[in-house]
């Protein structure tokens, strides 16, 4: 069988394509494949498929996304949706509202669930837990119900692995004592 | 240094592990960004020696358990670097893209970090066979280790801040590499595939792109990484796997029973032409070695390891065939080379 895009080569590299439910077979050859590989990539990235989601979450939620800008890193919101990354951690305050959405589109969730970072010289416990105060907030007065049901079960996590750890600090600080 | 991994195996590719007869390897990688400067999209090319110079000195200083060797990419050759894409120690992105980025590397390649690649880190754990709760405790530990000297970009309510928000909360993606040609012979692996992708995991094929993969290789990841504990991604990916081995083996097993000889047939065939071609090009390859494993699992096929197949994947593609012959190779060179050590190898 000969490549069907260059018809010189023998075919080895058999693609099954599936694009708006209809399957297309294709036949190439070595080097065809790859240009084709290389291609493909170009068409369809990760970033086009969030800017949808991101304008789709921009035009519904808030009227006016396209004047968001960064201070931080200079990354406007629009600029984002092309390149489907943030340039900095401060982006994720910035956009937060937007960042919600998409990540619940993403994950179906918006809190983290997993590990904490032992943290030198960064935020302690307390003051992750203050944070996520101010996000609870925030959320209740935007009436987002769910989303502030979410947080304060994150806070309820936090503040029981602040009272773990001032029990086991204090044992620890007895045991030096005695 | 790099032409000392050439000859050197990975540990991921002894062939060795639970499950060895479907999983390959089990692989964690973690997603890290240091609070003091902003992500590598935004990152001036000047600023990013400076991560690196900060991620150098505090490998140096932790206490790993495997020492770490650093690769400046941006001196390195375009042959070697793709000689770490064909061995998944980097990405296609980060070997395109070298100016100010860096390799950390253990001689066993069980451990990477890529810095500078989308997110500041890239750690990554790899070992042979089906064991994620050893993967994840050796990459806990080293994100541990880091963590104890670097400030994360960190968030109380959605976790690890990534430059992807497709990774933002645990940053951790959690791959699983499958052999599946009983499943694939047997045509039932759309459904399995599909079943998986309603989980939020994703099959990706290995070699090769679309929906058919070469070799029947087949990546299991998840997708979801914010609202679930890293280790409740790990119990399902687990469980994910448990349950497609057993279809897997199903499926080779229904094959031996009603359509034996004919597989046998396959199985021999595929094993005479890497004895004996002339020339091969790499999809054929993959699609003989794919059957010749099968053949070895099977136990129709005696006298070949695992281990050895697992390592001919790996070495029959162009940038470690031309690493082993030192020198650039063109198309029809390669399939000249590659087929010769095919014979060499497997005794043809």
């Amino acid at each position: 069988m000969l490549c069907d895009i260059c018809h010189k080569n023998q075919a080895t590299v058999h693609l099954t394509e599936i694009y708006a439910g209809k399957v297309r077979e294709l036949h190439l050859c070595q080097e065809c494949a790859a240009k084709q590989a290389e291609i493909i990539q170009k068409q369809f990235s990760i970033s086009d498929f969030l800017a949808g989601l991101a304008d789709f979450g921009g035009i519904e939620r808030r009227e006016n996304s396209s004047g968001l800008i960064c201070p931080n890193c200079g990354m406007s919101y629009e600029e984002f949706k092309k390149v489907g990354k943030f340039g900095c951690e401060n982006c994720y305050k910035v956009f937060r509202d937007h960042i919600i959405y998409l990540l619940r589109k993403l994950h179906g969730s918006t809190q983290h669930k997993g590990k904490y970072p032992k943290f030198k010289g960064g935020i302690s416990l307390e003051g992750q837990i203050e944070e996520l105060k101010k996000y609870l907030d925030r959320a209740v007065s935007l009436e987002e119900y769910e989303e502030a049901a979410r947080i304060r079960d994150n806070i309820r996590r936090l503040e029981k692995k602040l009272r773990e750890k001032k029990s086991r600090d204090g044992k620890e600080g007895g045991k030096n004592a005695g | 240094m790099l032409d000392k991994f050439i000859n050197n195996p990975g540990e991921w590719l002894k062939g060795k592990g639970p499950y060895s007869d479907v999983v390959i390897s089990s692989r964690i990688r973690l997603a890290r960004n240091l609070r003091e400067f902003l992500f590598p999209v935004k990152l001036p090319v000047k600023s990013r020696a400076d991560v690196v110079n900060k991620i150098d000195k505090v490998v140096k200083e932790a206490k790993f358990s495997k020492p770490l060797f650093k690769f400046n990419m941006e001196s390195m050759d375009i042959l070697d670097r793709h000689f770490l894409l064909e061995r998944h120690l980097a990405s296609l992105e980060f070997i395109n893209n070298p100016k100010g980025r860096a390799l950390f590397l253990s001689k066993d390649e069980t451990i990477s970090i890529m810095v500078n690649e989308e997110d500041h880190l890239r750690l990554q754990v790899i070992k042979s066979g089906f064991d994620l709760p050893l993967v994840w405790s050796i990459i806990n530990n080293i994100d541990e280790c880091l963590a104890e000297h670097l400030d994360f970009a960190f968030s109380a309510d959605i976790g690890f801040l990534t430059s992807c928000p497709t990774n933002t909360g645990t940053g951790m993606r959690a791959s699983v590499m499958v052999h599946l040609p009983g499943l694939i012979m047997t045509k039932r692996i759309n459904k399995v595939l599909n079943l998986i992708t309603k989980l939020s995991f994703t099959a990706r094929g290995l070699f090769g792109e679309g929906t058919q993969a070469l070799g029947n290789f087949f990546q299991i990841s998840n997708q979801v990484t914010l609202g679930l504990s890293e280790q409740e991604i790990i119990d399902s990916l687990r469980n994910i796997i448990s349950q497609l081995r057993e279809q897997e083996l199903g499926a080779r097993k229904y094959l031996l029973d009603k359509q034996g000889p004919a597989i046998e047939d396959k199985i021999w065939r595929s094993y005479g032409i890497l004895k004996s071609a002339r020339l091969i090009d790499s999809g054929e390859t993959l699609q003989h070695l794919s059957l010749l494993r099968l053949g070895v699992d099977l136990g129709i096929i005696k006298g070949i390891t695992r281990a050895m197949l697992d390592y001919l994947f790996i070495i029959i593609q162009p940038a470690h065939l031309q690493k082993l012959q030192g020198r650039v190779l063109n198309v029809r060179e390669r399939d000249f080379i590659r087929a010769a050590l095919l014979r060499e190898k497997l005794g043809g």
